[in-house]
């Protein structure tokens, strides 16, 4: 399991990435693409769209089951990975290149753990 | 986890299997493999499964027979030992109890398997239908089962026996593999050839290390629920719960060839002769749109709610998502543009034919 020291993480297992500009590109981590199994679809967000801090902006489906995956961050949704449309596999065969928006405008941010606090809370699951 | 533990637990667990309560059970959804490549393996090599949640029910007795005519929609008459018969179950009024294969082991004896979900359910039906001279018992703890999936189950069993069914749906009830006593029959539920063995619990481990050892070669590795459920769906099988239930007749499911019409006295006849034409139908929905329909979504046609989607996963033999739908029996089969809601969004779909998947023979 892999657990990058420059991402930050959330408790409901997505990963964000802050950029110099202010923005943020948003995923899931390896520990979720793992417990989701074979990914096989997602729903993402358009350009424009708003995202709120906790609250689903995306959905994953695996074989088995849809997930939401939640926003870390309040703001604008600035680009979506059209990549993963084409290609869900990429989920999970690279979990933290595969980012689903980015995100501009950030005014609030969910409760984030950095990469040393959030392999304790994984291994607590 | 509260399930019972079957024989194979330590071996799952062992083999990095993600356990989950199915049926009253401890069973793996999944090893590290995942769904997708344990699916893949049954279409083109093997797999192997712990189906040992499975129900097994004895029938015996001279009036065998006429009990089973009563009890099941399917014909018993005719039958030779060895042969294997999938017949649903009705309630008085039409509503299916079970859906369950009888074996015919002797004139007076048959070997019933049912849905893990449903033991407790058949076996009071089956004790409160009893007619005479038939006695009824539940073995259900005598038996593990394991089920060798694929178009190379045939060769690799080959090696370790000397004799099997020839044919679908029949057994050997006396069968040795590599010299473990079992009942081999050719059956399951995946749309591919393969083979079926019920065995004792204390033997179970040893069967199944032994099929992996031999069956390496072939590309064998064992699979989970979600690789069974994906299999089964891709091939149209109808999952009890699911494209049948107590509210839901046989005859509605598509499996008007497994209903004796003919047959005078059995549970639901009545019922099922009034539902020439049955109100809905099972069909096939091919998801055309972006998204994956799963059961219990609202299908559309025209804008107007036409029924309810039954199960719907992504297939990944055809590798594509698909559905099945209980629908108006107006709705075409075949051709019909229809929607599914997936969670509030629209998404399109066409009837297809069933079944989605058909192994080449």
């Amino acid at each position: 399991m892999n657990f990058p020291k420059n991402l930050m993480y959330t408790k409901t297992h997505e990963w964000v990435l802050f950029a110099e500009d202010g923005s943020a590109a948003v995923g899931i981590t390896d520990y979720a693409q793992d417990q989701l199994g074979d990914l096989v679809f997602v729903n993402l967000p358009e350009k424009g769209d708003p995202v709120t801090a906790g609250e689903s902006f995306a959905d994953v489906e695996s074989v088995k089951a849809v997930s939401d995956v939640l926003s870390p961050v309040t703001g604008e949704v600035a680009e979506i990975n059209e990549l993963l449309a084409d290609e869900p596999q990429r989920m999970n065969q690279a979990p933290y290149d595969s980012w689903f928006v980015k995100v501009q405008n950030i005014t609030d941010r969910a409760e984030l753990m950095d990469a040393e606090a959030y392999q304790a809370y994984t291994a607590s699951c | 986890m509260d399930g019972k533990k079957t024989p194979l637990y330590g071996a799952h667990l062992a083999a990095g299997g993600k356990m989950v309560e199915f049926g009253g059970y401890c069973l793996p959804v999944q090893y590290k493999t995942g769904v997708i490549r344990e699916h893949m393996a049954v279409r083109t090599a093997c797999g192997l499964f712990d189906v040992s949640h499975m129900g097994e029910i004895l029938v015996e007795g001279k009036g065998a027979v006429a009990y089973l005519n009563r009890l099941l929609t399917n014909d018993y008459t005719v039958m030779r030992p060895g042969q294997a018969r999938y017949s649903p179950m009705c309630r008085e009024d039409g509503g299916t109890v079970d859906d369950l294969i009888v074996y015919k082991i002797r004139d007076d004896s048959y070997f019933v398997v049912v849905n893990a979900a449903n033991k407790e359910k058949d076996f009071a039906w089956m004790k409160a239908h009893q007619t005479e001279n038939a006695s009824v018992s539940d073995v259900s703890d005598r038996y593990a089962q394991i089920a060798l999936q694929g178009p190379k189950a045939e060769a690799l069993l080959r090696r370790l026996t000397g004799e099997l069914p020839e044919k679908y749906y029949t057994a050997l009830f006396d069968a040795r593999v590599d010299g473990i006593p079992c009942i081999l029959s050719r059956t399951g539920y995946t749309g591919e050839d393969g083979f079926e063995m019920y065995l004792a619990p204390d033997r179970a481990e040893a069967l199944w290390t032994l099929l992996l050892q031999t069956g390496k070669e072939d590309g064998l590795i064992p699979c989970g629920l979600g690789a069974r459920d994906t299999l089964r769906l891709e091939a149209a099988m109808p999952l009890y719960g699911h494209e049948l239930s107590d509210t839901i007749t046989p005859l509605e499911a598509g499996l008007r060839s497994f209903v004796k019409l003919e047959k005078p006295g059995f549970i639901g006849r009545e019922a099922l002769l009034a539902q020439a034409s049955p109100p809905r139908r099972r069909v096939g929905l091919k998801i055309t749109g972006r998204g994956i329909a799963r059961e219990h979504q609202e299908v559309f046609l025209d804008g107007q709610p036409v029924g309810m989607t039954t199960s719907g996963t992504h297939c990944p033999f055809l590798n594509g998502p698909y559905a099945m739908a209980l629908v108006r029996a107006d709705v075409p089969a075949q051709g019909a543009r229809v929607e599914v809601d997936v969670r509030g969004r629209r998404v399109e779909a066409e009837t297809v034919p069933l079944p989605f998947y058909r192994r080449p023979r």
